[in-house]
């Protein structure tokens, strides 16, 4: 291989952004040398276990994949806002929507979410970490060295460019002979497998660990739809493991899977992809669905209208979530009886999540509203995405679906439900929970601002799609001639897209605004709230909770404010904490190199890389750390110190 | 004493394993289609038994009902992606 196969060559925005990542990580280098940071960095968060940490390095990595991600889409649509337009070639073209979208979902909604979850389930629930601690660092480790994998693609070896669902023939090492396609084999393998561990994670964490009193069904609504999330994530990754594995396969070891010869088929990927996948979209807006329901009852100050039934709706849409992944190729020659079946089992999720759009309507109704940059978040999120909704129903129509298919009409639905959903959700949840974890709220005026600007630019960007889509553009064309009249919406697609991008800014300059300027919340419950996160005082010390609290109803923190009643004045005994660990992030390196490694088909350092990973996994197995004890003393000077200023 | 410093279980589990993937490879050798797909299930249902009895310690839980409910939810899924495979691409295929 010569070094212009190895490096992406000839394009002036690829240079540009090659000096940028050399710039940046010197930038760092010198600046952790400069300020003796080194240390600190390994001690507090390379070697952390402690959930709160996790939590935060993974919303720090989404907002890194957001800003990737979102230059990607500011990229499209700048090359699709005019006719005939030369910005980009098709090929760049091609890897950017396959990049855009694989990094959206994966690296970034994933993520995002995770990070919430990390931070506030255990905090929910009255634990003092996971069920795990070190194997969560490992999850976050491996998540982050798949996600750095990806991103490298775009300057080392070419990106892959088949479309986020990477379809064969088009993604088989006959029609992408680059080593695109194996960037995204590997990278979403590695990532796959910290998932599918955060999975298990949580299940164990939420099964097992709820302070005493808490039965299931007085468990915040947020922990719910976790719980529920990650059963599904551990019986939909594993086909999306065996699916890679035998892409892998196809493209390096010559085996036949998905090829159109020697009675492989083509169309089993889409097949086993959509198998995944659907129950994926399912992984992304079950947690926020249980954000939007912790925030509405929060600042409506009412509970929760309807717990039971939100509760057994995510049941049935986790059940039917798995019932409906034919739905995603109606036009693959399956016949009527196949794409009837779908449809019926498709539409029928309309049914569990119009309950739970009702019942948050309920919840409002007659609430005392307070309106908060996460309550508005969560209250745009309501009639958008049930645009989103209504529009996928017209598309479960598996007759009226031979119209919609692979048109911008589709790719204006699934924006429609996946970012009032999905992105909505986790900056709502942001602001909601940024005080927990900082000490400070984000401002208000300028996080409405932010909301503004984003909601609006929102629907000026992807509105004017639907109407593309139905004057017949496809989507992933790079380009089209000033005949077809898809010009003028395409261009105010493109103002959206850049109002989006300053609301985002707004949005990160808030965070950055209100850490110099915003007065520090002294009390812990800045927006008054009902679950048990808002008892400890902000910043959470390490060990969460000085003493369990006994739970006897929902909302118990709500109801003892209103009783006067202290949660915590049981008294203090020495807590058990689990030590810090380097193993995971040295695990999470030696993935990193053999996923390289094996991309490129370099054998021999990928076998050393995969012994790396051997040895790494053998030496944590002997491992006889029983972690340490914080001991009365310390504990209650730290209590004192932290709620010395409370009321 | 012995049997601390030396995993019985896992390291037969181990090498039964390997065993087991050996076995499935005589597939390559030309047999009737019938027996090559024997093999592989059987293989295939020894090897997943294999691992969740030795490295998985299922049954070694004393709550019975959740491990029941997970069983039944998993045969349930495995069972609507190889026969919903089948409606798309065999039973309901356009022809």
């Amino acid at each position: 291989m010569k070094w212009d196969e190895f490096f992406v060559t000839g394009d002036p925005l690829i240079y540009g952004a090659m000096v940028s990542i050399v710039l940046v990580s010197l930038a760092i280098l010198v600046g952790l040398t400069y300020f003796k940071k080194w240390g600190y960095l390994w001690r507090e968060w390379l070697t952390t276990v402690d959930h709160k940490k996790i939590g935060v390095m993974y919303i720090l990595a989404a907002l890194i994949m957001l800003f990737r991600g979102g230059v990607d889409a500011v990229m499209m649509r700048a090359q699709t806002s005019m006719p005939d337009m030369k910005f980009l070639d098709g090929q760049h073209y091609n890897e950017i929507f396959t990049t855009h979208g694989v990094i959206m979902i994966l690296f970034m909604a994933m993520p995002f979410i995770f990070g919430l979850m990390n931070v506030i389930i255990p905090l929910q629930i009255g634990a003092r970490d996971v069920a795990f601690p070190r194997l969560n660092a490992i999850s976050f480790w491996l998540f982050f060295a798949g996600a750095m994998l990806f991103n490298i693609s775009f300057v080392i070896g070419g990106s892959p460019d088949a479309g986020w669902s990477a379809y064969f023939p088009l993604a088989g090492i006959e029609f992408s002979p680059h080593v695109g396609n194996n960037y995204y084999s590997l990278a979403l393998q590695i990532s796959g497998i910290g998932t599918l561990m955060t999975g298990l994670n949580f299940i164990v964490t939420i099964m097992k660990m709820r302070a005493p009193g808490m039965t299931l069904m007085k468990m915040p609504m947020f922990t719910w739809s976790v719980l529920i999330t990650s059963v599904i994530i551990i019986f939909a990754f594993p086909v999306l493991t065996v699916a890679l594995l035998l892409m892998m396969f196809d493209r390096q070891f010559g085996t036949q899977f998905f090829t159109m010869q020697n009675g492989g088929m083509d169309m089993l990927w889409a097949n086993l992809f959509w198998v995944w996948g659907h129950p994926e979209v399912y992984i992304v807006v079950l947690p926020a669905f249980g954000i939007f329901s912790e925030i509405i009852s929060t600042f409506a100050k009412k509970n929760l209208y309807g717990y039971k039934s939100m509760v057994i709706s995510m049941l049935v849409i986790s059940g039917l979530s798995f019932l409906v992944w034919a739905h995603h190729f109606y036009t693959m020659g399956q016949g009527a009886m196949v794409n009837g079946f779908f449809s019926i089992t498709t539409m029928a999720i309309a049914v569990p999540t119009g309950v739970k759009i009702f019942n948050w309507l309920f919840t409002l109704h007659k609430g005392r509203i307070e309106f908060t940059t996460p309550m508005l978040y969560s209250l745009a999120f309501i009639p958008i995405f049930t645009i989103g909704g209504v529009t996928g129903v017209m598309l479960a129509m598996a007759s009226a679906d031979y119209q919609y298919h692979n048109t911008m009409f589709l790719v204006a639905h699934f924006h429609y439900v996946l970012i009032p959903g999905t992105v909505f959700a986790v900056i709502a949840g942001f602001h909601y929970w940024f005080p927990k974890v900082f000490g400070f709220r984000l401002n208000e005026r300028r996080g409405k601002t932010a909301f503004w600007f984003i909601i609006i630019s929102f629907n000026v960007t992807f509105f004017p799609l639907f109407f593309l889509g139905l004057q017949g553009m496809t989507r992933r064309m790079y380009t089209y001639s000033e005949e077809t009249g898809f010009g003028p919406l395409n261009m105010l697609s493109m103002v959206g897209a850049i109002g989006l991008t300053i609301g985002f800014i707004l949005l990160v300059y808030n965070i950055y605004w209100s850490t110099r300027y915003e007065p520090r919340d002294t009390t812990g419950d800045p927006w008054d709230g009902r679950s048990l996160e808002w008892s400890m005082p902000s910043p959470v010390p390490v060990y969460n909770f000085a003493v369990v609290p006994e739970i006897t109803k929902r909302d118990e923190f709500w109801f003892a404010k209103q009783e006067g009643k202290s949660l915590s004045d049981k008294k203090i005994e020495k807590i058990h904490m689990p030590s810090n660990s380097g193993k995971p992030f040295i695990l999470g390196i030696a993935f990193f190199f053999l996923g390289f490694f094996v991309v490129f088909s370099w054998w021999t350092p990928a076998i050393v890389a995969g012994i790396a990973v051997l040895l790494t996994m053998a030496a944590m197995s002997f491992d006889r750390d029983d972690g340490y004890y914080i001991p009365v003393e310390e504990v209650v000077q730290s209590e004192k110190r932290l709620r010395g200023e409370r009321v | 004493m012995l049997k601390q410093l030396f995993p019985v279980k896992h390291v037969v589990g181990y090498v039964a394993s390997l065993v087991l993937t050996l076995i499935a490879l005589v597939v390559l050798m030309d047999l009737p289609a019938a027996v090559e797909i024997g093999i592989l299930a059987v293989t295939a249902i020894l090897q997943a038994s294999l691992q969740l009895v030795m490295f998985m310690h299922i049954g070694e839980s004393s709550e019975k009902k959740s491990l029941y409910i997970n069983i039944a939810f998993a045969i349930f899924m495995a069972l609507v992606t190889i026969f919903g495979t089948l409606f798309i691409f065999v039973w309901g295929w356009y022809a």
